[in-house]
This record gives structure tokens, sequence and C-alpha cells, in this order.
């Protein structure tokens, strides 16, 4: 073997070893990585008890209840398999609306309500002009009236 | 298959002397790709159905975010390079990259947490994409200061070039990042096997942007390259002629 083989070889067993170690130690803390619970893996008991930890879902549309001369507000996110009510009071942001993915982040109270102190927006990998989406909606509702995203796929 | 153009790669003074006559074009070309697509992308794009003119951040967003993995790759490659078959001018190579790709980084996560303020409701979340982001910043300022760490520069070379390949596993993680977990960070717009979700009217500024960062990370790859060649050369006898002719 030559040395320039050689040090080929060294190379490519760092690198096989490093990347080998990395994947271990992603898949072992996968859940801790995960940016969110949705609200299946709530209904199934994986989420923290009492720790505080994010829910991440479809707001459903209707469901947005605010009080009028405060900042609360009351809706229920969903990801088309199990939903989640959620309390909020402060400030949402630009992106907040009925049918968009958004996660919260608090804590579950004992009756089922997740009680949040943060709720951020989450956008999808979509861009159109406002035409377009329009055009796009009034040919949906024109065709058979079917629910404009596939379920398990909150964010889309 | 004739080789020489490869090994003629090797040589410094060739590298010098390519670096000096191709990196005007690519300046050149650069300012041509991203002029268009700037002034393509901020005036003339439509704005998005939902984020109105914010959306325009991607001009400047996603090319820098790809640029970032792109010139990692470039950097460890070159160490690769250099470390295996000990051609010198790969350090050259990979040193002349880091400070540019850092500054991809940094421009992509500033431009992502203006966006990200008024869109999602903050300037920064520790989701999976972020943060694998930041550890590539991260990666860049170790390699640039272990390169000065030692007192003989042939060890800064070679340790730099064990971190930046060390360091390329992140590359995919990055990438990935937004398919493995649940993050706050969007998916890809544009996948190299999918139809973009995109318009082309808002496409193909993004990337003519792409493209122009591309040509403008090889002109001041080809800057600063001349710059490592020069330092490094210094005690050669080509470089008195090299200067002169001009």
């Amino acid at each position: 073997m030559t040395p320039r083989r050689k040090r080929l070889w060294v190379v490519l067993g760092i690198l096989g070893g490093v990347a080998a170690s990395v994947a271990l130690a992603v898949m072992a803390s996968r859940e801790n990585i995960m940016f969110y619970f949705d609200p299946t893996q709530i209904a199934d008991g994986k989420a923290p008890q009492h720790k505080r930890f994010r829910v991440g879902g479809m707001v459903v549309k209707g469901s947005v209840q605010r009080n009028p001369g405060d900042l609360q507000v009351r809706f229920v996110l969903s990801d088309f398999a199990h939903e989640v009510p959620v309390k909020y009071s402060g400030v949402l942001p630009d992106l907040f609306r009925e049918g968009q993915g958004v996660i919260a982040h608090g804590t579950l109270d004992g009756g089922g309500t997740f009680v949040a102190d943060e709720v951020l927006a989450k956008h999808d990998e979509k861009y159109m002009p406002p035409e377009v989406a329009a055009s796009l909606k009034n040919k949906r509702a024109a065709s058979t009236p079917k629910p404009a995203a596939t379920p398990g796929n909150p964010q889309t | 298959m004739k080789w020489t153009w490869f090994h003629k790669l090797g040589s410094p003074p060739y590298v010098y002397r390519l670096a000096r006559s191709i990196g005007p074009w690519l300046y050149a070309l650069a300012a041509l790709t991203i002029g268009y697509g700037v002034v393509a992308g901020l005036f003339f794009a439509p704005a998005d159905y939902q984020q109105g003119d914010a959306f325009r951040i991607i001009y400047v967003h996603a090319p820098a975010a790809w640029m970032s993995l792109s010139a990692y790759t470039t950097m460890a490659l070159a160490g690769a390079v250099a470390l295996i078959w000990r051609i010198k001018i790969g350090h050259a190579v990979a040193a002349a990259c880091a400070p540019i790709g850092a500054s991809f980084t940094l421009a992509a996560l500033i431009t992502g947490s203006l966006w990200g303020r008024p869109m999602w409701g903050t300037f920064w979340a520790w989701d999976p994409r972020l943060t694998s982001e930041l550890i590539l910043m991260f990666l860049y300022f170790g390699v640039m200061s272990l390169r000065q760490a030692f007192d003989d520069p042939a060890r800064g070379d070679r340790t730099a070039a064990v971190l930046a390949i060390v360091g390329v596993v992140n590359v995919p993680i990055i990438h990935y990042s937004v398919q493995w977990w649940n993050s706050l960070h969007q998916g890809a717009t544009v996948a190299k096997f999918a139809k973009p979700s995109m318009p082309g009217s808002m496409l193909w500024p993004l990337l003519s942007v792409l493209l122009g960062f591309m040509l403008f990370f090889g002109a001041v790859l080809c800057t600063r390259l001349r710059a490592e060649v020069l330092n490094r050369e210094r005690q050669s006898s080509w470089i008195k002629e090299a200067l002169s002719s001009r």
C-alpha cells in the first residue's frame, strides 16, 4: 500500500467514524431534537407531563376566539387526527391565521388545555402571487369540496 | 487521457496566473447575474400571497445559505486533496475559502433572523436547521483559528484540514434537518429532483442570484487565493517574475 493510499484510507476512516458516531448520537436524542410535538403524540401520552414543551399543528378553521378588551385568545390545533385546545395571551405573529401551521410553547394543564406563553407561526415552502392563490381557491371551491391539506402533514 | 492540466493545478505559479486571469471575468459575470436577480426579485417579482413583500428576503437569504454549504464542502475537499496527495496548493485554497464561507453563513443567519421576527414571531429558535447552521459558523471559526494556532504553518494547515473534513458531516445534517425532524424552518422550495413550489416569475431571479453568488464566491476565491499563494511562496524566485510581468 502506497503512503498516499494509506492517507486516503485514514481520512475516509476518520470521516466514516465521525459520521457513524454523529448518526448514533442523533438517533439517540431524536426526541430532544424534535422542535415540537404534534397533537397525536400528546394524545398518545408521549409529551412531557409537567414540563414545558412545544406543540405544532394547524389552527382549526373557525376555532379562534378572541376576548374583546384584552389579548386573550383561544384556538384549537389539529394534525387531522387529534386536536388540542390552546389558550394564549399576547401578541400573535403576522402569519397567524386559521388554517395556518403554528407552534405553541407552554405546558399542558390538568384538563387537557395547552396553556401557551409563546406562539410562533410556521411558514410552508410554497410561494405564490396573490392572484394565483385566489384563482386556486376559486378552482378548489368550484370542484368537489376536498380537504385542503393531506392528513398527517400539518405544515403544508 | 491527459492529466497535465490537473497536475498543473498543483503548481503555485500556474494557479497564481490562472486566478489572475479569470478573476476579473468572474467579478463581471457575478455583477451581471446578481444585478439582474436583485432588481427582478426586489422590484418585478410579484409579492407573496401570505408574506407580502417580506418574502423578498429569500433573494439574499436562500443563496447565502446554499453558498455557506458549498463553500464548506469546497474547503473540506481542498483540505482532503492536500492531506492525501500532499498537494500544498490545496491548503491555500482551503485557507482562502474559510472567511468567504463564514461570511455567507453569517449573512444567512442575520437575514433569516430579520425575516423570522415578523413572520415566525421570533428572531431565534433552537430549531434543528437554525442550530446546525450556527454550528457551521463555529466550524468555520474553528478551522480559521486552528490554522493560525501553530508556530509551524504546515502543522496548522494539516490540523485545520482534519477539522474541516470532520465537520463535513454537518453539511448533510443542515440540508436534511427540515425533513428528519419537526422544525420551525420550512422545507426546501427548490429541490433538485422536484418541481419548485414557486412560479417562474419568482424563481428565475432567485436562481440568477444563486448563480451570481457562486460566481462571486469564485471571484473572491481567486483574489484571496492569490494573496495566500504570494504569502506562502514569498521565498520563491517565480514571485518576482510573476509580479513584474503583467
